[in-house]
């Protein structure tokens, strides 16, 4: 679905590439993550696979980027439209500013398209519902607050049904109840085949939730794999990269005698809360420390 | 006190009702995280703050004065904030006279603005950018800069909305690190945030906002003490406050140290104190 064979890739303003030799393929309905400090190049690389860079910022590539199975390189944004959505970090500057309603502005890409009223009016009261924006459908998008205008940039590109969903902190403004909504709709978008690129800071979702954790730094792939494996490796905080707070917990408490050397450390609730209560289960065993 | 805001109505133009009776003080040097969901109204009071929004009806009070009454210029004396979105705020050339307006336009003698912005360019880790155009930088660098021209105009409060946004895990221990030292100078410092691991490391007072009304006002502890269920609540409570509670101890966990302090407690008690059975 997504395939980059060593991909590098220089803005016309920059002293050095702001990705170097990447190699990557995601298969289809693969919910893939990627972190990694700023600068490291995740928002270009979300910009390579929506067909935005370098079309629209210019730029020299090398190696292959391919999505759907056509060459990024050489295909036009507005031909990817319907294949790739792309979610901004900023919500407010994908409003097309254009229309007067939530319920209009979920509409916008579909008119563009040509989709035909009836399917546009499901796909909307559809996506209205699922995202639990319904109650806000006549507002204006700028009376809206900065979280529900995420989950409006959300919508429109949901609305269009992409093969391939790109989504740079979608829930950065959201409440637990948005996120949530958010991440429970991004698992039904797995579950249907679409595959689904996660730009994101917050670890903690992402533990639950991905198949896989791409790393950059500088550029370049730092780290791929399973978030187990990606997520509790020492060298995350040198990448920029948050550890979550149970592993570095387990870490700080190796030295303590509170975690068992062997055992993985753990990137998700439940990993953290059996392996302390075993570790205090052999504490009391053995008439504490 | 600092801000004493009393019965506080704000209806947008609309109709809508972001703040429906809002009352609250606080004091000089404290630790204010404000949080509620979405549209709550959060953003609506923080604008308050700082004058560009005017009460419906009641009163704003900053360091005694009613708000209404002062200009927005006024206000920006002794609150700063810190937009969400730094798009908002920027508009110089550069960094060095973006961080250099709020000073300069305060009628700061010359010396008192170079130590003000470069103090504020170095906490800010913005040194090494002072000839950058702002909107050259990236999201989070232009965040710091917003950041660092609010610090640079020296106010005895500073709010931030939603300050962990977009910002990598170098920026946000940065933004740690400095929130540490402006309490020790004394600021008072309000966030707007739904970052609860964030609100539980650095603020001390909780303050819900839901619906336009203040649903809860206390220390940090109380808060998490008796939050809702996260799968019910607008908020997901701290990952060391969820491990502390599905580990059964009966003191909430708040912070990564107080964890590992009552963990290492209850091994060397051989002791683990559980909530009594609901």
């Amino acid at each position: 679905m997504i395939e980059f064979r060593d991909f590098s890739l220089t803005y016309p303003t920059g002293s050095r590439p702001a990705l170097r030799e990447i190699d990557l393929v995601v298969p289809r309905g693969q919910f893939c993550a990627v972190v990694g400090a700023e600068g490291a190049g995740k928002t270009t690389l979300a910009g390579v696979i929506s067909g935005v860079v370098p079309h629209m910022t210019g730029g020299a590539s090398k190696g292959s980027a391919r999505v759907c199975g056509r060459l990024l390189t050489e295909t036009p944004p507005s031909e990817l439209v319907g294949e790739v959505g792309l979610v901004m970090q900023n919500p407010f500057s994908q409003l097309s500013g254009a229309r007067f309603s939530l319920r209009e502005e979920l509409a916008f890409g579909l008119e563009n398209l040509g989709v035909g009223r009836a399917e546009m009016i499901r796909r909307v009261e559809r996506v209205m519902a699922d995202l639990r924006l319904t109650a806000l459908a006549d507002l204006s998008p700028y009376e809206l607050s900065g979280g529900q205008q995420q989950l409006l940039a959300i919508g429109s590109a949901l609305v269009m049904r992409p093969a391939v969903m790109v989504l740079d902190e979608p829930t950065s403004q959201l409440d637990a109840v948005g996120t949530g909504v958010v991440f429970d709709a991004l698992e039904t978008l797995r579950a249907q085949g679409v595959t689904v690129v996660l730009f994101e800071h917050r670890m903690e979702r992402l533990a639950r939730c991905v198949d896989r954790v791409l790393v950059l730094d500088e550029g370049r792939t730092a780290a791929d794999g399973p978030p187990a494996d990606v997520l509790t490796d020492p060298r995350l905080a040198d990448w920029g990269v948050a550890p979550l707070r149970y592993t570095t917990a387990a870490r700080r408490a190796v030295g303590r005698g509170l975690w068992e050397e062997d055992r993985p450390l753990p990137v998700t609730l439940e990993a953290a809360a059996d392996g302390f209560a075993a570790a205090l289960k052999s504490a009391r065993t053995t008439g504490g420390l | 006190m600092v801000l004493r805001i009393d019965s506080l109505v704000h209806r947008y133009p609309n109709g809508t009702t972001a703040l429906a009776n809002v009352s609250l003080t606080v004091e000089a040097g404290e630790r204010v995280a404000v949080v509620g969901p979405n549209g709550a109204g959060k953003s609506t009071l923080a604008r308050h703050l700082i004058g560009i929004a005017r009460p419906t009806s009641g009163t704003v009070e900053v360091n005694g004065r009613d708000a209404a009454e002062l200009g927005i210029a006024d206000l920006a004396r002794s609150v700063g904030f810190v937009f969400q979105n730094p798009d908002n705020q920027l508009h110089a050339a550069t960094v060095a006279r973006e961080v250099g307006f709020g000073p300069r336009n305060l009628g700061f003698s010359a010396d008192r603005r170079t130590a003000l912005t470069e103090w504020a360019l170095r906490v800010t880790g913005l040194t090494g950018e002072t000839d950058s155009h702002p909107r050259h930088l990236s999201f989070s660098e232009r965040k710091r800069v917003a950041l660092a021209s609010v610090l640079a105009m020296d106010t005895p409060i500073i709010v931030l909305d939603e300050p962990t946004t977009g910002q990598d895990h170098r920026s946000v221990a940065l933004l740690e690190e400095l929130l540490g030292d402006l309490h020790k100078r004394g600021k008072t410092i309000i966030a707007i945030t739904h970052d609860t691991d964030f609100c539980a490391e650095n603020f001390d007072r909780v303050v819900v906002l839901a619906e336009g009304y203040v649903r809860w006002d206390g220390p940090v502890e109380r808060w998490l003490e008796g939050a809702e269920d996260p799968s019910e609540s607008a908020f997901e409570q701290p990952q060391m406050t969820r491990l502390g509670q599905r580990l059964g101890w009966r003191t909430p966990v708040v912070t990564l140290d107080s964890f590992l302090d009552q963990l290492t407690d209850h091994a060397e008690t051989g002791v683990c104190p559980r909530r009594p059975a609901p």
